[in-house]
């Protein structure tokens, strides 16, 4: 147990500095699908609503579980969803058209 | 480690390994939605690896709830506005956070139940699951009725209200602390839910609305948290790898706000959101007078600019007028000028909103220039056009220490050759201070709806 634990912290303390590595990079220009793309990420958490839904162990976590699993699906499925819808449209400027001159 | 099991431990590696490059996708807008949708991807694999698990054994209530949550989910993805965004993104933080609350009341449930062991590291993941879950899904909760105007946007706030929050915090966590010892006290398991419950609410009451951007970003942060702490108690990586990732995002989006407003990560923390309003003695207009302008004249000085900067604050989304202004904008660029958009920071109600906004009106994203970028700028440029942003162009923030916006980085509209402020009338912006930029000689105010505004505009410069 004890030394599961441990590599469980380790997981998290590894996880969180790739993560603060990798988001400091990300562009305030995209800070909101930054927002929704984390948070259709976390909808990971589906994984353990599906063991407590699913695992018949008793009447209370099957219900716990259920309503957890509809949480979690909701932002599993609009959360990606809405991300892809806010990124598509970011677009460069387009290259100048022939016989306009550029800015 | 049978072959069941190694193939669920892959599925979750590939999801794990998945969600982050999704994430360092975002670091380009080329190439962010392609990795997101591998992201997606991951998130499919990891579900299915999931259905694999040996101990699930009835799929009934698993498949209705992937049903319903996908009939729910799909049109909360596809048809929300992009207006409503910051309401829309605070809601998910509550569904997100509600999953990983019950998973971790069922998982406390099952063991008292069937007299399993809770040991210290479980008791303590369980505790910091239901402690943040709960408190992130009020919390985000009155969030969201705030910015979808359910109540009263404005800080509600009474006497001694920081330390009745901080006396709720320190019960709960006591009780906390108490359950790590005694873990079968089932009754305050429950009371601390409840605790925890009612701090998220009484924890957002006394913040306003413009102070969203920070307390979005912080129940985007401690949703990750309650994630991560699922996965510790159910002994699962990915879901503490994406909970760390989300801690980690939505912990460096409030730093990254609370520094735009110039306000210590701290008084964040502990809620003392109204507190500078309500000391707020700054400048006041006594004297001073206002230079109206009429459309005409506005569109007149727009057509001939060669170089306009666009200053968009929340009141460009409240008026919709997004695709106006960019339609004002083409024309000017049709007749030589240019155009670009200066985004502070904390603009809108949430990390990046104005930035949204615009996108959606096939503004490209080039133009949309960052605030230490663009304020070397606004010296050579002839027009800044104010568009329903107020406190983020208030040069009191700079001059004045005596207001309580004073050390807020700020857009240095006042540098520019003329200035155009776009308002709905004279009342002041949510801190409650007076602007003195309204009252430059070189600025000038057309009053009125933005969106109204804007199309005004729009048929004159047409006309000229």
């Amino acid at each position: 147990m004890t030394s599961l634990a441990t590599i469980e912290v380790y997981v998290f303390i590894l996880a969180g500095f790739v993560g603060f590595m990798v988001i400091t990079r990300v562009p305030p220009l995209l800070h909101t699908p930054l927002m929704s793309a984390t948070n259709a990420i976390s909808a990971i958490s589906l994984v353990g609503s599906l063991v407590a839904a699913g695992s018949d162990r008793n009447q209370v976590s099957t219900i716990l579980g259920f309503v957890a699993v509809i949480s979690a699906t909701i932002n599993a499925v609009g959360g990606f969803i809405i991300t892809d819808r806010m990124l598509k449209m970011f677009k460069r400027e387009p290259a100048p058209a022939p016989g306009e001159k550029a800015p | 480690m049978n072959a069941r099991e190694l193939l669920i431990q892959a599925a979750y590696l590939t999801a794990s390994v998945l969600f982050i490059l999704g994430l360092r996708s975002l670091t380009k807008a080329d190439t962010a939605r392609r990795g997101m949708q591998q992201a997606a991807l991951g998130m499919v694999i990891a579900v299915v690896g999931t259905l694999l698990h040996h101990e699930i054994v009835s799929f009934g209530w698993i498949l209705t709830g992937l049903v319903i949550g996908s009939a729910i989910g799909y049109p909360l993805g596809v048809y929300v506005p992009m207006t409503a965004m910051p309401q829309r993104i605070a809601i998910s933080h509550v569904f997100g956070a509600l999953a990983a609350t019950l998973v971790g009341v069922a998982e406390y449930y099952t063991h008292l139940r069937d007299g399993l062991p809770l040991p210290a590291p479980l008791m303590a993941a369980l505790g910091f699951e239901v402690v943040f879950g709960a408190l992130t899904v009020s919390g985000s909760f009155m969030a969201f009725s705030k910015l979808q105007e359910l109540i009263p946007g404005r800080p509600l706030t009474y006497r001694g209200q920081n330390l009745a929050n901080i006396s709720l915090f320190v019960m709960t966590m006591g009780i906390f602390g108490y359950l790590l010892f005694h873990p079968t006290a089932a009754q305050l398991f429950y009371v601390m839910v409840g605790l925890a419950f009612l701090f998220g609410i009484l924890l957002v009451l006394p913040i306003g609305g413009a102070d969203m951007p920070v307390v979005i970003s912080l129940m985007n942060s401690y949703a990750g948290l309650a994630s991560a702490a699922t996965g510790f108690a159910i002994g699962n990586n990915v879901l503490i790898i994406a909970g760390a990732l989300d801690g980690a995002s939505g912990f460096i989006l409030s730093v990254v706000m609370s520094k735009a407003m110039n306000r210590s990560f701290g008084n964040v923390l502990f809620g003392a959101f109204g507190s500078v309003v309500a000391s707020g003695t700054g400048k006041t207009a006594e004297g001073l007078t206002v230079r109206e302008i009429s459309a005409e004249d506005a569109a007149v000085q727009l057509a001939y600019a060669r170089s306009v900067i666009v200053v968009p604050g929340y009141g460009l989304a409240v008026a919709q007028a997004q695709h106006a202004v960019r339609e004002l904008a083409d024309l000017i660029e049709r007749r030589g000028g240019e155009v670009k958009y200066a985004i502070h920071p904390v603009a809108g109600r949430m990390p990046g909103h104005m930035n949204v906004l615009l996108a959606e009106a096939n503004v490209p994203y080039d133009r949309l220039v960052e605030m230490d970028e663009i304020n070397g700028q606004f010296p050579q440029a002839d027009v800044a056009l104010v568009i329903g942003a107020n406190d983020v162009v208030n040069p009191a923030a700079r001059n004045d220490p005596a207001s309580p916006i004073y050390g807020m980085p700020i857009l240095n509209v006042d540098q520019a050759q003329k200035i155009i402020v776009m308002k709905r009338s004279m009342n002041p912006g949510f801190a409650g201070i007076e602007n003195e930029l309204f009252y430059n000689e070189k600025t000038s105010m057309l009053f009125g709806d933005a969106k109204q505004s804007l199309t005004r505009l729009v048929t004159e410069v047409k006309s000229l």
